[in-house]
């Protein structure tokens, strides 16, 4: 057992977090706001490879493992990062693997940037992809619909939507000009893995929220004095933070453990990625609330930089599922023969 | 980052599991269920044959040297087997303590017959009117020459019964601070002016409630200088923490999923194709998981040489509320049937719930109450002011 980064992931965290503490502080991520998409952010990210590290070497890319990507989203998250770091990731991983030539020149056009592409979460209904993460923003996006994979243009049509998080998320209607990329059985099983990899990514971004939310709502209790004494003295006030230190800091472990469980316990991979995501989400949910409350009437107020964190804790696990849904398909994969 | 514990201790591993699957026998159980006592003698001594009553001791004072990680491993199978081993537990911590802290004289008095597996040694800290406020403690121990005589009761004395010394936190100088005149004592509890009374709790556990009317106990028997029992105590309560506390909610859930998958609804479909049902499932494995990662993270930073104070009442923080939380949810998902005791043979899911809804509430509180767990990572882990 080895609890640590290695030398090179700590780099990459290093490296990254300097780069999201330049690009991304607080004002960046309200002046991205609402269209939640940072045009900066996003080019730096894509300077520092974030798109190439996502894919092997055959597709010009340089191979990370999913731990590294997951080490990555946590810094993302820690920031609440202005882009479309998670969805792209997945998509040009999914691309990566469909091995035709439509596909191959798709992951060029993602990597050069000139194509910015994201994948659907669900299967489109009554001919409309729902709350697609950066609909908004993307040129391209790729959604499965029961066997078959395919590439739609996102431009006419789409609607960006108004929401929690402050996400770059539109509902899009499936047009004529949506191109079949791949079909046969292997496209649900890309599809369930490219899933799953969301969930992880999610998973360790939504720990990140839940760090710097921990972290925000400590410096303002320590400095902030009612009745005399700073009330981070309250044992009601103590005791909430340092239950949601505690499932936060245990999420973090699940949720890099899932990322882990990738390419070392694949076995367990889709039911820890799914239960990673759902206990984070309620681990950052929890911190950034409790944070936002000991705040008092300031953390009601958009100076704050907790609401900011509040509303993403909500929000970005949303565009794939609540809890509930995530603990029953974790769980489906547990029980013997039961998933879907 | 690698998060398997190792191959070496996985082989371990099964080695435990086999030993636990001769050794825990049918006959230990029933005698625990029926004496409320969760300690077997005829258990202990095999545990001594196996060489296995202190595997993460060095060899050379008759453990097996284990590394924390194995140590890790083979508590959680004994707590996943329900094997048991709280007497062991506090022997090992006072061997533990007498070991660090211990005379020579104090050392070879208990320590050999300690881990031969002849005599068991209790802790005896709480009083009726000092729990969390341990430091409290009014059980008044004063010198008489060579010899120190000692008044007072003590509270949750589990196992005294059974047991040779117990490790004393006394008062012997009311005149000073709270956790400046206290010292602790292996007090022999075979002698006169000792009285055990039995006390039945929650959990079906015997426990005690002991007083102590001018027991005598030589000086030679006192751990630590007089008047600074609270240092023996910070290390104690550190070792107390630390562990494994996976092995109950890990063995509920497995109890729980064999339900669902052989039981039907009134509908005929199978509970375990409920999504309710799944969702209850789920939401406890990825507790259960959370909690075997922060008891292996201490388990690492024990190993990687470091002392894993705040990770520790993290760990049992965590995990005595999700048990508490969880055996609550299941007796409700159980419906009606959920109340249907343990002890009986109609009971579904193995009467699990039952059991763990009512042993859940001793676990928020041993080892320190979840409130000083809170204050603790509170202060030293994320710095804040002393809390009140």
């Amino acid at each position: 057992m080895d609890l640590n980064p290695s030398e090179e992931q700590q780099l990459l965290v290093e490296t990254f977090g300097a780069l999201y503490a330049k690009e991304s502080s607080p004002e960046h991520v309200r002046a991205a706001e609402p269209s939640g998409h940072d045009h900066g952010l996003w080019g730096r990210l894509c300077h520092n490879g974030v798109l190439e590290m996502a894919v092997d070497e055959e597709s010009g890319g340089w191979g990370a493992s999913l731990l590294d990507l997951a080490l990555v989203a946590e810094q993302h998250g820690r920031y609440v990062g202005s882009a479309p770091l998670l969805e792209s990731q997945v998509a040009i991983r999914l691309l990566a693997g469909v091995g035709t030539s439509e596909a191959r020149s798709a992951v060029a056009a993602a990597l050069s940037g000139e194509f910015l592409t994201t994948l659907a979460l669900h299967p489109p209904r009554d001919g409309v992809l729902a709350l697609v993460p950066a609909g908004a923003v993307a040129d391209t996006v790729l959604f499965v619909d029961g066997s078959r994979l395919w590439a739609t243009p996102a431009g006419e049509g789409r609607r960006a939507v108004a929401n929690l998080g402050s996400l770059p998320v539109a509902d899009l209607p499936v047009g004529e000009d949506a191109q079949l990329l791949a079909e046969g059985p292997e496209v649900g099983e890309w599809f369930e893995r490219a899933r799953d990899e969301w969930l992880v990514l999610a998973a360790n971004a939504l720990a990140g929220i839940g760090s710097r939310s921990v972290e925000i709502g400590v410096e303002y209790v320590k400095e902030r004095h009612a009745f005399g004494v700073p009330i981070g003295s309250f044992q009601a006030v103590a005791h909430g933070l340092a239950d949601a230190a505690t499932r936060v800091d245990g999420g973090r472990l699940l949720a890099r453990e899932a990322a882990w469980a990738a390419d070392e316990d694949p076995d367990r991979f889709p039911e820890l990625a799914a239960l990673a995501c759902a206990f984070n989400a309620e681990a950052a949910r929890e911190a950034s609330y409790r944070s936002l409350h000991y705040h008092g009437g300031y953390g009601f107020m958009l100076e704050y930089d907790i609401q900011l964190y509040f509303r993403r804790a909500k929000a970005w696990p949303a565009q794939f599922a609540e809890p509930a849904i995530l603990y029953a398909r974790a769980e489906a994969y547990r029980l013997s023969g039961r998933a879907e | 980052m690698d998060f398997r514990l190792g191959e070496r201790v996985e082989t371990f591993r099964q080695e435990v599991r086999s030993f636990l699957e001769r050794a825990l026998t049918d006959d230990v159980r029933e005698e625990m269920e029926r004496t409320g006592v969760h300690h077997s003698w005829s258990f202990h001594r095999s545990l001594v044959e196996h060489g296995w009553l202190a595997p993460g001791w060095p060899e050379e004072l008759g453990g097996q040297g284990l590394d924390p990680l194995e140590t890790l491993a083979f508590m959680e199978e004994f707590h996943r087997a329900g094997a048991p081993t709280y007497a062991v537990s506090t022997t090992l911590m006072v061997a533990g303590i007498v070991r660090h802290l211990g005379t020579d004289e104090q050392k070879q008095l208990v320590i050999p017959p300690a881990l031969r597996g002849e005599k068991i040694m209790v802790l005896g800290f709480t009083e009726p009117e000092s729990g969390s406020d341990v430091a409290t403690a009014q059980t008044r121990a004063v010198r008489d020459g060579d010899q120190w005589i000692v008044n007072g009761q003590k509270m949750f004395t589990t196992n005294a019964q059974e047991a040779d010394y117990v490790f004393m936190l006394t008062r012997t100088n009311p005149d000073v601070g709270k956790h400046q005149g206290l010292t602790t004592f292996l007090v022999p509890l075979r002698q006169p002016g000792v009285e055990i009374q039995p006390v039945y709790t929650l959990s079906g556990e015997r426990t005690n409630l002991t007083f102590y009317s001018d027991v005598r106990v030589d000086d030679s028997l006192r751990i630590g200088e007089v008047d600074r029992g609270w240092d023996v105590m910070q290390l104690e309560l550190t070792l107390e923490r630390a562990g494994d506390h996976g092995g109950e909610p890990i063995r509920l859930l497995a109890a729980m999923e064999e339900w669902a998958e052989s039981t039907v609804d009134h509908t005929g479909r199978a509970r375990a194709d409920d999504p309710d049902v799944r969702t209850r499932l789920g939401r406890a494995a990825a507790e259960n998981e959370v909690i075997s990662l922060l008891c292996r993270r201490s388990a690492w930073i024990h190993a990687s040489g470091g002392v894993p104070a705040v990770e520790g009442s993290m760990s049992k923080l965590f995990a005595s509320e999700a048990l508490t939380r969880q055996s609550a949810d299941f007796v409700d998902l159980l419906g009606s049937d959920g109340i249907r005791s343990y002890r009986d043979p109609t009971a579904p899911a193995a009467g699990m719930a039952e059991y763990d809804f009512r042993i859940a509430l001793g676990t928020t509180t041993y080892g320190g109450t979840s409130e000083i767990q809170r204050n603790i990572i509170a202060q030293r882990g994320l710095g804040l002011p002393r809390v009140r």
